[in-house]
């Protein structure tokens, strides 16, 4: 169980005179979701991007599955497993929500040099694109244009996509921000039913959903990790309750 | 089956292209074959640019430039004696799928307006090379001596015979495109236009399936040029200019980027337009400009997506 999955060593970037990520070590194991909070500018997306592959990294490696792939692209990274959702919804806004996920099922399947067939009547596509939309709780918006979903929708779409590339680990920016309570709510429970069988690594502002589903919490602060554990320790630092979480954020 | 009433449509539209010889023929009006045969090469070209501006979101402003190399394929060979059909137009292709091959691989690694300057730069510098021919011409061009001959019932000093040629390669090329498209190979590139980010996220390297892309559309261009040099019978380096460039481009967004159809309409009506309107005056140009304006502004899909049978968004 204490395997890990991703280590980060000694990351750091660099945005002008601002430094974004500081010597960031972290080690995320196999099965667990860990989430990353911290206050506003302090990192988290940055780290993100860096694991994504969005960001190189000015020093410091990540190791995936026993891999280097600090110099690994982003769809590179996507093909060895790592999935991901942004911050800001990042869907085909033209295509229906089927389609959505027939593409990230059809990029980790099979190659796309494939010139003739038509890719909607691929049953190898569309079938599993619809097992992960009814898992997600879309099914009944499959023809939906993706562009005409709801807020919430969206955001349990991109979560679709990611998981249709069969991820071992999922990275989550913010996946609940902007939601209602009841959305959030939603997505809290479906997130809930993803964490025994994905590593997931959780960027959330949102301490109720945080605290809920993260087995352990890192906590950044100008762009260093300053505490890392679970949830009761974290709770309980000292340190972290003086930099972030503050007297009415303690849950 | 159901036939769609979009395929009865694009068929009798085929059909009536498929009549303008006889009709042209019983109207004892020759010149009809001669321009819905122009249109017809033009939509050729608009369709492969379609293909990459439409559905892969690559704003090319070089088209022109695959044109001007699949004439200069007739045209040199021609020049040396070599008439040979098969020789001269596999040529044409060949050698604008190199040449796509190598501005692609360049431009595609800028976006936006970087990606129209520099597709525009490569253009032009094939412009200036064409001008720089001497033994070609220079920028006076060239005359064909005779069509490219293919033999046997394939004469393309017919007029007849040539207009159903083009049509058949107009036909084959919306034919094959339209699979393109709906392929597993189309769906990157469109997902690509979509949201580049995302599509790299979800495991796809954009880049090899936009440049494959950007090699199909530069090859068609290139055996568009074939075509139209054949057409004139002779050729200029103005094949290339980047006005033509924009004259493609415009086609592509008056008849409805992104439908492989709206092209082909697109490339008929301003051709139409230029030759109705420049009998009614020298100065034809001033209506034409206020007339597509209107066209863009108020028909935002082209003057396909104002049909009945315009498919949906995406």
């Amino acid at each position: 169980m204490a395997e890990t999955l991703l280590a980060i060593r000694g990351l750091s970037k660099r945005f002008g005179g601002l430094l974004a990520n500081d010597r960031v070590d972290l080690d995320v194991v196999r099965g667990e979701t860990h989430a990353i909070i911290g206050p506003n500018g302090a990192g988290k997306t940055t780290l993100i991007g860096q694991l994504a592959g969005d960001l190189r990294p000015d020093a410091g490696a990540i190791r995936f599955a026993g891999q280097d792939v600090t110099r690994l692209d982003a769809p590179r990274r996507s093909r060895l497993g790592l999935a991901r959702s942004f911050q800001i919804t990042s869907i085909f806004r033209e295509f229906s929500a089927l389609d959505n996920v027939a593409l990230a099922v059809q990029a980790h399947r099979g190659g796309s040099f494939r010139f003739w067939r038509s890719a909607r009547e691929e049953p190898a596509l569309r079938e599993p694109a619809r097992l992960v939309l009814d898992a997600v709780g879309l099914g009944a918006r499959a023809d939906a244009l993706a562009a005409n979903l709801a807020h919430g929708e969206q955001r349990q779409l991109e979560i679709a996509m990611a998981l249709a590339t069969e991820p071992r680990l999922l990275l989550l920016d913010e996946p609940v921000a902007g939601m209602g309570l009841e959305e959030s709510q939603r997505m809290v429970r479906l997130l809930g039913t993803l964490k025994d069988r994905i590593t997931i690594v959780l960027v959330e502002h949102d301490m109720d959903a945080v605290f809920s589903l993260a087995d352990r919490i890192s906590v950044m602060v100008y762009g260093r990790i300053i505490a890392t554990g679970t949830p009761p320790e974290v709770r309980g630092n000292e340190q972290v309750r003086r930099a972030y979480l503050g007297e009415d954020a303690t849950p | 089956m159901v036939v769609s009433r979009r395929a009865i449509v694009l068929g009798g539209a085929g059909l009536l292209l498929a009549l303008v010889p006889p009709i042209a023929a019983l109207t004892n009006q020759p010149f009809y074959v001669d321009l819905f045969r122009r249109m017809m090469i033009f939509a050729i070209a608009a369709v492969s640019l379609d293909l990459i501006l439409g559905y892969g979101g690559m704003v090319s402003f070089g088209h022109a430039a695959y044109l001007g190399i699949g004439a200069y394929a007739v045209g040199i060979p021609a020049f040396h004696g070599i008439e040979n059909g098969f020789v001269q137009w596999g040529l044409a292709i060949v050698a604008s799928a190199l040449a796509a091959l190598v501005i692609g691989a360049i431009s595609l690694r800028t976006s936006g307006v970087y990606f129209i300057m520099i597709t525009l730069a490569f253009a032009q510098m094939l412009y200036y090379l064409g001008i720089s021919l001497e033994t070609y011409g220079g920028d006076n061009g060239l005359r064909l001596a005779a069509r490219s001959r293919f033999g046997g019932p394939i004469d393309l000093s017919q007029p007849t015979v040539f207009y159903y040629v083009v049509l058949a390669i107009l036909v084959l090329f919306l034919v094959v495109g339209r699979r393109l498209v709906e392929s597993r190979f189309g769906m990157v590139i469109r997902a690509a236009k979509s949201n580049e980010p995302r599509a790299r996220a979800v495991g796809f390297s954009p880049f090899r399936y936009k440049l494959t892309a950007f090699v199909i559309a530069g090859s068609t261009g290139g055996l568009a040029g074939a075509l139209l040099a054949n057409q004139t019978e002779y050729l200029t380096p103005e094949f290339m200019h980047w006005t033509r460039s924009g004259e493609i481009m415009f086609m592509v967004i008056l008849g409805g980027m992104g439908t492989l159809v709206g092209p082909v309409i697109g490339a008929i009506v301003l051709l139409l337009l230029e030759d109705v309107l420049s009998a009614l005056t020298a100065h034809w140009q001033i209506i034409l400009g206020p007339t597509l304006v209107l066209v863009v502004l108020f028909a935002k899909r082209g003057l396909f997506g104002l049909l009945p049978i315009a498919p949906p968004d995406g």
